[in-house]
């Protein structure tokens, strides 16, 4: 299980490493911690392994009075650590504090999690909920996509060829928000077998639920509003948007909307 | 059992002793040695090309252009002759497994072609450049549709896809008049991997010198190996030495012959350069031999009183596609016909076993062998007749199991039970679990889970040897177990035995017996194994043996030792030879005494100060042990566990976890400790993790450790043990063999609490691993649970 051999390339500079990754046959490393696993498989087999490492452009962080800006060579452990500001007071610190175990978390990324766009990555659901924005390089320029546009299917995101992920955008929540966060993980250090969140911030008229974990992008429920008053059951709601569901994965999603809507809704889950 | 116990103690190093295990320095300092760290000038690295599919006929194979040389197929293997492993029973299939398969393979790994470079990324990419053509063949994955007769054949000749069938019917129907309560269950146990820290490894390295092949390999029975690997080779005894440096786990893995291993001697030889490979873990989970998988239908027969009248059974037992060395495919299945009574009494008992071919990687003894999956069919069985019978799990137990004044005991299939007081250990797991408190709270219990709380008691047989393995009929029978003590001209001692330690301590707890034997200080004894050349033959380290036998080989050769020491301390005494006590590294008559270290020095270097009348053999002895019968140690132990079961997610939670265990004399309580504990981890991964799926084509669905779920720390509840310690009769101090006991109980204790939790629901599991979605299936099947 060793990988096919390729080129590992330090790039100078961003655009260098734009320049390099269009040329094609390369693949971008951030944290190796899920794309370490299909070298090793050999799922990937690049002639150029492009290591952002390097990059300090990807490690910026800026703090605003309504955002954070998150550089996309983030690691999991700086956010649950707190080295970074959290704009939402305590949230992300948390939702990374449990992804996979620690020595992951030491090396992963934000930026890389969200790119390789695993269905049931934490960053990927939480992001969602929190409707970050993506911020691309690209050989023709920068353009900012709303992680809804960003993430596009099971592990496929809108990058083109040449184009690097280097930052998150993150509103800063308004006064008296809400949120609950709850994936199912029979074993530390699993996949999220069902994952939903619920983000309400009356200040910005946001009410959200979203559900996680389902072999594809996250689920913003349309019934969210419904849901989160009452007024429509999660049970009813879920099945009626998840048709081709089984048994068992419809009602660990049904559970784990309630739980994170229980969290929403107790002391814990206000900002 | 000897009362002669000398010196040493529990405070000191001795019998009993809690020491701290002396090769914990070297291993958790990251000092040990492991295949992986063997490097050799010249070392080639050799990768396989394994088969893609599970059943297929081999029409042609094709190497890459720029590498002839360096690949290697059936073809080229002038010579070597497969592994056979055939059981002495009436009506065994033998099965030839393949070194590289040449006309047909028969599971998904099976190893096809060797390639060779220098490092393994490459000899890798030489693997992907290898051409097959197969014809593909349907594949037999199911147990259950192994026989149909429509089944596709593993092995052409056969003409069924069975290697062995058993029956033992002992006064069934009779037992069976007036049963108040009849149950009829299927229990099945699902396919594992075993999963050791290091995988299987090794090198290989010809010396044309001395024309002697030397294997480095991660195994656990170097003696066995070289046997086998003679066999395959066509070589004498005498040109292959197998060394066993520090292994990394084994649980039954490393304990076969690997057709790697031959493939290795036999291009070491051919090449004339060292040969390595290192097993990867997608290796291991989808191509190496697997385990433990069962499948049971049972029917209890009991009295209205709750006494148990008798147990009727028909087994299959997955055996893969070969009979692997020197276990062979019916080990498993000879086991669960005559383990399945467990420790119970029955008036009638009959039970039909099928161990069948399919195409899987050959099936292992691992911890615990078939016990896993007895002791789970049984006790499973054992709460639903209670159930049925409006009893406790605890009140049937108690009614059934063997009284403490009856032993020893002969069961039912003749296993004798030769010590132990089983009611106590259930008692005691009861009272510590507090099985009257955990029913006060379920009567208060609602919302959306809900509490169990299950018992699993079951006996161990260990070290158990010619007799019951040669009943078993497998190729390898246990006799003997020899040791070497010698004293070194410096005053130390050096053991050399056969078996080899893969993690059980061995290197502390034989320098205990030898410590206790003759009284030489702890840090002055060596333990010396894992090398065929340097220690006397055995079986190897596997059946729980080692304590009981190697132990009590290394007491005998100590006792000897001892004896020659006491003749030239009565030289220097000038007294006579029985006269002299050794301890605390003296030799004494009286009060006049003479290290036993100057003893050494004069015996090898000032012979001189000796009289001509003295005894020449010297200090060294090797000498032999067996059990006073061969009908094995029996321990025993209750588990007893509280579970939370979310009725949302299926999710099993272990809230407690009580281990009450009879080792019998310990020799070192430190260690059993460890290995109870180890072995509980390993069962709680059986009963609510561990599952090496195949679809039907025959595919192993789970290639990495993201599928294949293994126990971790945060899974473990906390684990209270409590010792109970009577003495074995048949062994030399009482100890009875205890590493795999901890693996046997937790599916049935598991299995049982979730289903006391479930009771409400008239929903039950029967199935392991208890993932979520077999516990929402049980609950749906009986229709509750919401
Ligand atoms: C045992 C284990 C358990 C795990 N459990 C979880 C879990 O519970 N929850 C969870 O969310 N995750 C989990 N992960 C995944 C982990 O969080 C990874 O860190 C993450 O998915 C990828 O981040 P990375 O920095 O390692 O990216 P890499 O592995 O380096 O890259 C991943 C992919 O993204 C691309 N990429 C990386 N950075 C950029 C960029 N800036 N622009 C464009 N493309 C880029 C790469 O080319 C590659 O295709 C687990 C991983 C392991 C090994």
């Amino acid at each position: 299980m060793k990988p096919v051999a390729f080129d590992h390339q330090f790039p100078a500079s961003l655009s260098d490493a734009i320049e390099s990754f269009g040329e094609g046959g390369a693949s971008l490393m951030a944290g190796n911690q899920s794309l370490g696993p299909m070298l090793n498989l050999r799922l990937a087999r690049p002639e150029k392994l492009i290591d952002l490492a390097s990059l300090s452009d990807l490690r910026a962080v800026e703090e605003t009075g309504t955002l954070v800006r998150l550089g996309a060579r983030i690691t999991h452990a700086e956010i649950e650590d707190g080295e970074v500001p959290d704009p939402t007071g305590g949230w992300l610190r948390e939702a990374a504090g449990h992804i996979a175990y620690r020595a992951v978390r030491n090396r992963g990324t934000i930026g890389g999690s969200l790119c390789h766009a695993d269905p049931a990555a934490d960053w990927v659901i939480v992001m969602t909920t929190l409707g970050a924005t993506t911020i691309l390089q690209g050989p023709s320029g920068e353009r900012r996509v709303p992680i809804e546009d960003f993430i596009i299917g099971p592990y496929l995101t809108v990058l083109e060829v040449g184009e690097i992920l280097t930052a998150v955008e993150i509103a800063k929540p308004g006064a008296g928000a809400r949120w609950g966060y709850w994936k199912y993980v029979r074993q530390v250090g699993d996949f999220a077998k069902a994952s939903a969140a619920v983000h309400i911030d009356p200040a910005r008229g946001v009410k959200r639920c979203v559900v996680g974990a389902l072999g594809r992008q996250p689920l913003v429920l349309a019934e969210s509003e419904a849901v989160l008053d009452g007024s429509m059951s999660v049970a009813e709601t879920i099945k009626g948007a998840l048709p081709d569901r089984s048994g068992t994965s419809l009602a660990q999603h049904v559970v784990a909307l309630e739980r994170a809507i229980a969290q929403a809704m107790s002391d814990g889950g206000a900002s | 059992m000897d009362g002669d116990i000398g010196g040493g103690g529990p405070e000191g190093f001795g019998i009993g002793a809690r020491a701290t295990r002396r090769e914990d320095h070297r291993l958790l300092h990251g000092k040990g040695r492991f295949v992986g760290d063997i490097k050799l000038h010249g070392m080639l690295e050799m990768a396989f090309l394994r088969s893609p599919l599970a059943h297929g006929r081999i029409s042609g194979i094709s190497k890459p252009d720029n590498a002839r040389g360096l690949v290697f197929t059936a073809a080229d293997l002038t010579g070597v002759k497969g592994i056979r492993a055939d059981s002495a029973l009436p009506g065994f299939k033998s099965s030839t497994q393949p070194i590289l398969a040449d006309t047909k393979v028969r599971h998904v790994g099976e190893p096809i072609a060797a390639c060779l470079a220098e490092s393994r990324a490459k000899a890798e990419d030489l693997a992907e450049e290898v051409r097959v053509d197969f014809e593909e063949i349907a594949a037999v994955h199911d147990l259950r549709k192994a026989r149909d007769s429509s089944a596709p054949l593993l092995h052409d000749d056969w003409g069924e896809n069975v290697f062995l069938e058993s029956a033992v019917d002992t006064e069934f129907e009779t037992a069976i008049q007036g049963a108040a309560s009849v149950v009829t269950r299927q229990y099945q146990t699902a396919r594992q991997c075993m999963a050791p820290i290091e995988g299987r490894g090794l090198v290989a390295v010809w010396d044309r010198t001395l024309e002697v092949l030397t294997l480095h390999s991660a195994t656990q029975m170097p003696h066995i190996v070289r046997t086998g690997l003679a066999g395959c080779l066509g070589l004498d005894h005498g040109q292959i030495r197998v060394i066993a440096p520090d292994v990394g786990g084994g649980f039954g893995y490393k304990g076969i012959l690997l057709a790697e291993e031959v493939c290795a001697g036999f291009l070491a030889m051919t090449l004339d350069r060292p040969i390595r490979w290192l097993e990867d873990r997608r290796e291991h989970l989808t191509g190496g031999a697997n385990c433990r998988e069962h499948y049971y239908e049972v029917t209890g027969y009991a009295a209205a009183d709750g006494e148990l009248l008798a147990v009727d059974c028909s087994a299959i037992v997955d055996a893969g596609a070969y009979s692997a060395y020197p276990f062979s495919a019916c080990l498993e299945s000879a086991q669960v016909a005559s383990i399945l009574p467990g420790p119970y009494k029955m008036r009638g008992y009959r039970c039909k076993t099928w161990s069948v071919a399919t195409n899987k990687p050959p099936i292992l003894p691992f911890r615990g062998v078939a016990r896993t999956g007895v002791c789970f069919a049984m006790e499973s069985m054992m709460d639903a007749l209670a159930r049925d019978l409006g009893m406790t799990p605890e009140a049937i137990r108690e009614r059934n199991l063997v009284e403490a004044a009856e032993m020893p005991f002969t069961n039912i299939t003749n296993k004798y039970f030769d010590s132990g007081d089983y009611q106590e250990a259930l008692a005691r797991a009861v009272e510590a679990i507090d099985i009257k408190g955990i029913r006060a709270e379920q009567k208060t219990q609602g919302g959306r889970s809900r509490i169990g709380v299950g018992l699993s008691v079951f006996c161990e047989q260990g070290a158990h040897g010619t007799s019951v393995y040669h009943g078993w009929g497998i190729p390898m029978v246990p006799g003997f177990e020899q040791a070497t003590a010698r004293l070194t001209p410096d005053g130390g001692l050096e053991l050399r035995v056969g078996v080899h330690s893969h993690g059980q301590g061995l290197e502390t707890s034989l320098a205990q017996i030898a410590h206790d034997r003759l009284g030489i200080a702890p840090d002055k004894i060596k333990v010396v194994h894992g090398d065929t050349a340097y220690t006397p033959y055995s079986t190897g380290t596997w059946g729980s043996r080692c304590i009981v036998m190697a132990g009590g080989a290394v007491a005998a050769a100590c006792d000897a030792l001892a004896e020659r020491i006491k003749g030239i301390a009565g030289h220097l005494l000038q007294g006579e030879a029985d006269a002299v006590t050794l301890s605390g590294g003296q030799a004494m008559i009286g009060s006049a005494a003479v290290s036993v270290e100057e003893v050494g020095r004069t015996w090898y270097l000032k012979p001189q100060l000796l009289p001509e009348t003295v005894d020449p053999r010297g200090l060294e002895a090797t000498e032999g042990y067996k059990t006073t019968q061969d009908t094995g140690t029996f321990s025993y132990a209750c588990h007893a566990v509280k579970v939370r079961v979310d009725l949302d997610l299926g999710h099993v939670e272990l809230l407690d976890y009580v281990i009450v265990e009879d080792a019998g004399t310990m020799i070192n309580p430190a260690i059993v400790d460890g290995q109870v504990l180890g072995g509980a981890v390993q069962g709680i991964g059986t009963a609510l993790h561990e599952e090496m799926p195949f679809d039907a084509s025959g595919q192993p669905l789970a290639s990495t450790l993201a599928d294949y779920h293994l126990p971790v720390a945060s899974d473990m509840p906390p684990i209270r043990l409590i010792h109970m310690e009577t003495p074995s009769p048949l062994s030399r101090f009482g100890q009875k063999g205890i590493g795999e006991s901890g693996a046997i109980g937790p599916p049935a204790a598991i299995a049982n609490a979730v289903n006391d939790a479930l009771a409400e629901f008239g929903a039950e599991i029967t199935q392991v691993p208890m993932t979520p979605e077999r516990v929402l299936a049980a609950l749906s099947n009986a229709g509750g649970g919401s």
